[in-house]
């Protein structure tokens, strides 16, 4: 049962997640891949297809830069612009030659065609054109409108640097394991946009996530769309046996609903579920340490009868919330640092996936991996909301 | 045991619920399969004159379940395809009391009626993918092997479970008869006609709001295969029959150029039962439970036994597109012309701004 021929194969055989459609969204994000980390001030989208020749009003161009993909500006900005080379890129204008009479002549500056992306990507929603797979992942919505929302909180937000990514494979299944942290779980969608952005293979990370989140209507449909998936057995050997990158935080809510008092001590690892997938599909452990994630909604006090009332594992009083109402929603700009250890391979341990000593040996080790290293990044962060 | 091999090909076929559009089309593929010698259709009820045409070449016996016995003995029967299931209650004949009556009652007669037939060899029923009941701790895929969580809220669910229930007792008693259970994911196709086809042909359609299920469908012509197929040939099992690949609600509704309407779960109950006493539409706490949880299911082993894939889930739910193109409100071609007129007035306003400035 634990040895079925196709899962190494299948683990083996994959091919290197489509470094071609990466490369491509990668650059419609408007990303550099791996620059210098946390560039704080927001690049400049496309910086290749930057107007190279004669801007009439230089002054103009910081006004373009900031307002990312806001029309009406981007419009009168680019107006004001002198143009540039390149043709339309190809799809979305299909056998339109010289693109319309009146730019026909200078159809290929990047506003032009970031407006023809973005209506492109409009049709295709609307006519139902797009791939789920059948875990109901959406790539074409996760890299269009998910990450760049999430990359601004991560990049400009929480100035997050990331360590250690060669570690993380760059082809075939990873069992990332990170701490849990923060009272909402921003840290599993900042760890899969910060892959899928600084990654050399852009790789993007399947979460696994708590049933709860899958009885909540609107955040369900969230989750599985951007590539989560119930946190069972079965869910994370088929992703583990499709070559993917499968990220897990097994403290779970004692993880994220702890309080601010016991920030960074790692919580109990449950039964190590996880490890027993990892060992059935012969998958690499890659531990994970995330700081930065304790100081967005400091958990003073959990009102327990509140949370039983409302059926969650915990109800949080921070600074902020509930006493400024959706404005205590805005997490906290701390400064975080995610750092990626050397994998865990567990080839070799096939056998034991049903052992739980080597299941439980193998949990602490990645615990204890995970707290050392997070006591070594805090070092590096003596203020929490520095710069 | 190997696929395609018609040694052992039956002679003498049953085939129940032929009155209904499934059992009659197999029944006609079976009568034209030259390595069948004789096929006998049962149903209680006279079969729909449309159908009429299709079993020409069948034996027709109108009976109830509860009197199969004598005719499976007297007739030499070698293999008995069961597809009498009703899978919506239909208030004119009875409601769910009639539809759990012949779908449990009935299953549980045949199959008595078989237990005592010397020569069968081989019984086909038709099951579904519901059998894996809905739980928000399923997991996304579900494999022959996984156990249904919770019970459904919804008769056919219910009725699934207990039918599946009474063959795994037969499969015990009859060891030697090659029992195949195919649990059909939700039938789609140019001809095909059920809840779900109805509840897509409308020009809007009422979905669960926060709710985007992945949903998967079989083309009607490979649903006619693989039961040919399992009566035909020896596939012992039970095997998922789908088509490869999901199409999420949202998505296949507008694929189909329709509109969707989110209503509130709690709303919706009370919204399909005044739909249902309008008659005008059969939902019910089985279409709620698909709307909320999606249905994906493996297909790996019904590929390695049969050999044959059915066409994708996209694939069946565009030739059901094709055939329903009546009630479109957007379709694809105005998508792209409107995409081209506002990327045109676009560089019209710019290149004049340009020119001014």
């Amino acid at each position: 049962m634990s040895s079925t021929p196709e899962r190494w194969d299948a683990r083996f055989d994959v091919p290197p997640t489509g470094s071609g459609p990466d490369a491509e969204s990668a650059r419609r994000n408007g990303h550099r891949p791996v620059t210098a980390p946390a560039a704080r001030p927001p690049a400049p989208p496309e910086p290749a297809d930057e107007p190279d020749t004669s801007a009439d009003e230089p002054t103009t161009r910081p006004v373009a830069k900031k307002t990312v993909a806001k029309k009406t500006v981007a419009k009168k900005a680019v107006a004001k612009k002198a143009v540039v080379r390149q043709a339309v890129a190809g799809s979305a204008t299909p056998g339109n030659g010289p693109s319309g009479s009146a730019v026909g002549d200078r159809p290929g500056d990047q506003w032009d065609r970031r407006v023809a992306r973005g209506l492109a990507f409009l049709r295709r929603r609307l006519a139902g054109d797009y791939e789920v797979d059948e875990f109901g992942f959406d790539p074409d919505l996760t890299d269009a409108v998910f990450h760049p929302l999430v990359r601004v909180l991560y990049r400009d937000w929480f100035r997050t640097e990331v360590g250690g990514l060669e570690h993380v494979p760059a082809e075939g299944a990873g069992l990332v394991v990170g701490n849990h942290s923060g009272t909402v779980a921003l840290d599993a969608l900042i760890l899969s946009a910060a892959l899928r952005d600084r990654h050399p293979s852009h790789r993007y990370l399947r979460l696994l996530g708590a049933d709860l989140v899958f009885r909540m209507p609107v955040v369900s449909e969230l989750a599985r769309k951007t590539g989560g998936t119930v946190a069972c057995n079965p869910d994370a050997e088929r992703l583990l046996g499709n070559g993917e990158l499968v990220g897990v935080f097994p403290e779970g809510f004692k993880g994220i609903g702890k309080l601010y008092s016991d920030r960074y001590k790692l919580q109990r690892f449950g039964r190590g579920g996880f490890v027993s997938a990892a060992l059935r599909t012969g998958t690499p452990i890659v531990p994970v340490a995330i700081v930065g994630g304790e100081e967005i909604y400091p958990m003073l006090a959990d009102i327990k009868p509140l949370a039983r009332l409302l059926k969650l594992p915990y109800f949080p009083v921070t600074p902020t919330f509930p006493w400024l109402g959706p404005l205590g929603m805005v997490p906290l700009p701390s400064k975080w640092l995610i750092e990626f250890c050397p994998p865990i391979p567990t080839a070799h341990l096939r056998d034991s996936a049903d052992d739980p000593l080597v299941v439980f040996n193998l949990a602490d080790q990645v615990r204890e991996t995970i707290q050392q290293t997070l006591h070594k990044l805090l070092e590096r962060r003596p203020d929490p909301f520095g710069p | 045991m190997t696929p395609g091999g018609t040694s052992g090909a039956p002679g003498v076929v049953v085939v129940t619920g032929v009155g209904r559009f499934l059992g009659a089309n197999l029944a006609a593929r079976l009568a034209a399969d030259p390595r069948i010698e004789r096929v006998i259709g049962v149903d209680p009820a006279p079969p729909n004159p449309e159908l009429a045409d299709l079993l020409s070449d069948v034996e027709l016996v109108r009976l109830d379940l509860d009197s199969l016995g004598g005719l499976l003995i007297d007739l030499d029967v070698d293999a008995v395809a069961h597809l009498a299931l009703v899978t919506a209650p239909d208030q004119q004949h009875g409601g769910r009391a009639a539809m759990k009556e012949q779908n449990v009652i009935g299953t549980m007669q045949l199959l008595a009626a078989a237990q005592r037939a010397p020569r069968l060899r081989r019984l086909v029923v038709r099951s579904s993918t519901a059998a894996y009941g809905v739980s928000f701790r399923d997991p996304a895929v579900f494999t022959e092997e996984t156990e249904p969580r919770e019970v459904p809220r919804g008769g056919f669910g219910r009725d699934i479970l207990d039918i599946e229930g009474y063959v795994r007792g037969f499969r015990r008693r009859r060891p030697e008869v090659t029992a195949t259970v195919l649990r059909f994911a939700p039938f789609i196709g140019y001809t095909a006609d059920t809840t779900l086809t109805r509840y897509f042909a409308q020009p809007v359609v009422p979905t669960i709001f926060g709710r985007d299920p992945r949903l998967q469908f079989l083309h009607i012509d490979d649903a006619l295969t693989v039961l040919h197929r399992s009566v035909a040939e020896e596939h012992p099992g039970t095997f998922n029959v789908a088509g490869p690949g999901v199409l999420s609600l949202s998505q296949a509704i507008r694929r189909a150029g329709r509109v969707a309407v989110p209503v509130l779960e709690p709303g919706l109950a009370g919204v399909a039962a005044v739909a249902r006493t309008l008659g005008f539409g059969r939902y019910g706490l089985d279409q709620v439970d698909l709307f909320v949880h999606g249905r994906v299911v493996d297909t790996t082993r019904l590929e390695r036994e049969f050999g044959f894939t059915p066409r994708s889930t996209a694939a069946a739910f565009d030739d059901f597109v094709r055939a329903h193109h009546g009630g479109v409100v957007v379709t694809r071609d105005q998508l792209a012309a409107a995409e081209q007129l506002v990327l045109e007035s676009i560089r019209q306003v710019r290149s004049t701004v340009r020119e001014r400035s």
